[in-house]
């Protein structure tokens, strides 16, 4: 790193972080297959990732919605290089609005074919559908579940069914 | 020494150094010693949240002259994306590799959906910073780039470049402010601190865009309420004829182009057009970053303050020979810390009027 002497150290600190109540109802329907939110008593809005209290009326958010297994990306990005301790790479992670939600909650988008950047960014353009896609084995942590793309014939499938 | 009254202490996160409490270390340092100290931290606003601490405590009239002082040493740090990750949620955020450079890439793509703002715009910023910068002989990265070396750079965050983005810097900053009456006797050309304005934004980056989103994270808008209070208490009306260069604290090519749009130099969406104008240039109508700015320089908890003193710099006539802008009244100083979150704004005058 540079021409001097350096002495190598570092941090190595471990915390349980407290998950909270609003946190563990969240996580409990997660291992349900349901993605839930709170929302606001006094303007309604429908909050992801799911807080207590709205920030805009400062009052307590006390109802839950369960909100649709489809959104649209909002903004996305592809790492094709590798941080210390972050995850594989290549990966990409979207902002999706869920249908039913007032904001967007981030997640991995799957099975997108990352070897050409260009043309995996064209594919996950603000505005693209995506599904929730639940694990197997859910722990009831974020990671239970990521996004997929929806093909558009697919889409059109699905909404046909209903 | 004698004359300093107090000390403000410019530190943001300790954890790029890997001292805890650095600011503890640097009291002898800077003189700290027998006198009232306080260290500020607002990440990336940090140095200029400093200043601006700095200048209410002689604006109150509590001290004739505070000291605003930091340093530090990101290169020590092996990467510190690894500590930037964590200043994302534990619960729901920071599994997916959340970093400053994710941020940007989130903030490239909506500017590029709303406004069309091309890859090839952004590059250019880094372009002209890395130009001016041979001209500041305390930049850390310099040169005569292209946009097709930017854009053959390897992509770290699509749509984010190696050359969209800051660098590790280590580095100092500090600046004395004293009352008008101490100013006029220590110096015959001093800076004059004319505007002030500091807004907070939520911590949620997915609350900016869609849905219900009051403001969008492609714009900086919190910055453009920090400018209006500033603004309004210096008397600028016109922005464009009234300033002649902006020290940005802007750690990706992205950020400026947002950030110029905030502060009223051009409508929204038009600053990638505008800069391959030339009109941010040395010699265009407001000269941006003429100090090559936090992309060429980023020693995080002082590159705000860095921004200070650049301006200051300019309107005391004193910056280095080719750095220095023309006939400059008015300055205008920025911070951005958090995931775009805290945005700080000062303007600085040659005029006490």
């Amino acid at each position: 790193m540079n021409d001097g002497m350096t002495l190598r150290g570092g941090w190595n600190v471990e915390y349980n972080y407290a998950v909270g109540t609003t946190g563990k109802k969240f996580f409990d329907a997660l291992i349900e297959k349901k993605i839930i939110a709170p929302k606001c008593s006094k303007c309604g809005l429908v909050m992801l990732p799911p807080r207590s209290f709205c920030e805009r009326c400062f009052v307590p958010a006390e109802e839950w919605v369960e909100v649709g297994r489809e959104g649209t990306i909002q903004a996305f990005t592809i790492v094709p290089v590798k941080f210390e301790s972050l995850p594989e790479p290549p990966y990409a992670i979207a902002y999706v609005l869920l249908d039913g939600a007032d904001t967007a909650l981030v997640n991995f988008i799957r099975k997108v074919d990352l070897s050409d950047l260009g043309a995996a960014a064209k594919k996950l353009s603000i505005g693209k559908r995506v599904r929730v896609v639940f694990e197997k084995r859910r722990k009831g942590t974020i990671n239970d579940f990521h996004y997929e793309l929806i093909e558009t014939g697919q889409a059109r499938r699905q909404r046909s069914k209903k | 020494m004698n004359e300093i009254d107090a000390v403000v202490y410019s530190m943001g996160p300790s954890e790029f150094l890997g001292v805890n409490e650095p600011d503890k270390w640097c009291v002898d340092a800077v003189g700290g010693r027998d006198k009232p100290f306080m260290r500020i931290h607002t990440g990336g606003a940090t140095g200029l949240s400093a200043a601006q601490a700095g200048f209410h405590h002689v604006a109150a009239g509590l001290f004739d002259a505070v000291l605003v002082v930091g340093a530090d040493k990101v290169r020590e740090c092996k990467d510190s994306q690894q500590v930037l990750n964590t200043i994302w949620d534990p619960l729901y955020e920071r599994q997916f590799g959340l970093t400053t450079i994710t941020m940007a890439a989130f903030q490239a793509v909506r500017h590029m959906h709303l406004y069309g703002t091309k890859e090839e715009q952004m590059a250019l910023v880094a372009v002209r910073s890395w130009g001016n910068a041979l001209n500041n002989p305390v930049a850390h990265l310099k040169g005569h780039i292209t946009v097709d070396d930017v854009m053959m750079s390897p992509y770290y965050c699509w749509p984010v470049k190696k050359y969209d983005m800051c660098p590790s810097s280590a580095g100092g900053a500090a600046i004395v402010i004293v009352s008008g009456k101490k100013a006029m006797k220590l110096s015959t050309r001093p800076a004059w601190i004319r505007g002030c304005g500091e807004v907070a934004n939520t911590v949620f980056l997915g609350d900016q865009m869609g849905g219900r989103a009051q403001m969008d994270f492609a714009d900086s808008d919190v910055l453009a309420m920090a400018a209006t209070a500033a603004y309004r208490q210096a008397g600028i009306r016109n922005p464009v004829k009234e300033i002649q260069v902006a020290e940005l604290y802007a750690p990706f090519t992205v950020c400026e182009l947002s950030m110029v749009e905030a502060l009223g130099f051009c409508r929204k969406g038009e600053s990638g057009r505008l800069n391959e104008e030339g009109f941010f240039n040395m010699n265009g109508e407001i000269a941006v970053n003429p100090s090559g700015g936090t992309l060429c320089a980023n020693a995080i908890a002082i590159t705000a303050l860095a921004r200070v003193c650049d301006g200051a710099l300019q309107v005391m006539g004193k910056a280095p020979p080719k750095m220095q802008v023309k006939n400059v009244r008015n300055a205008v100083c920025t911070g951005e810390g958090g995931s775009f979150q805290f945005h700080a704004v000062m303007v600085l005058s040659a005029d006490y009027y």
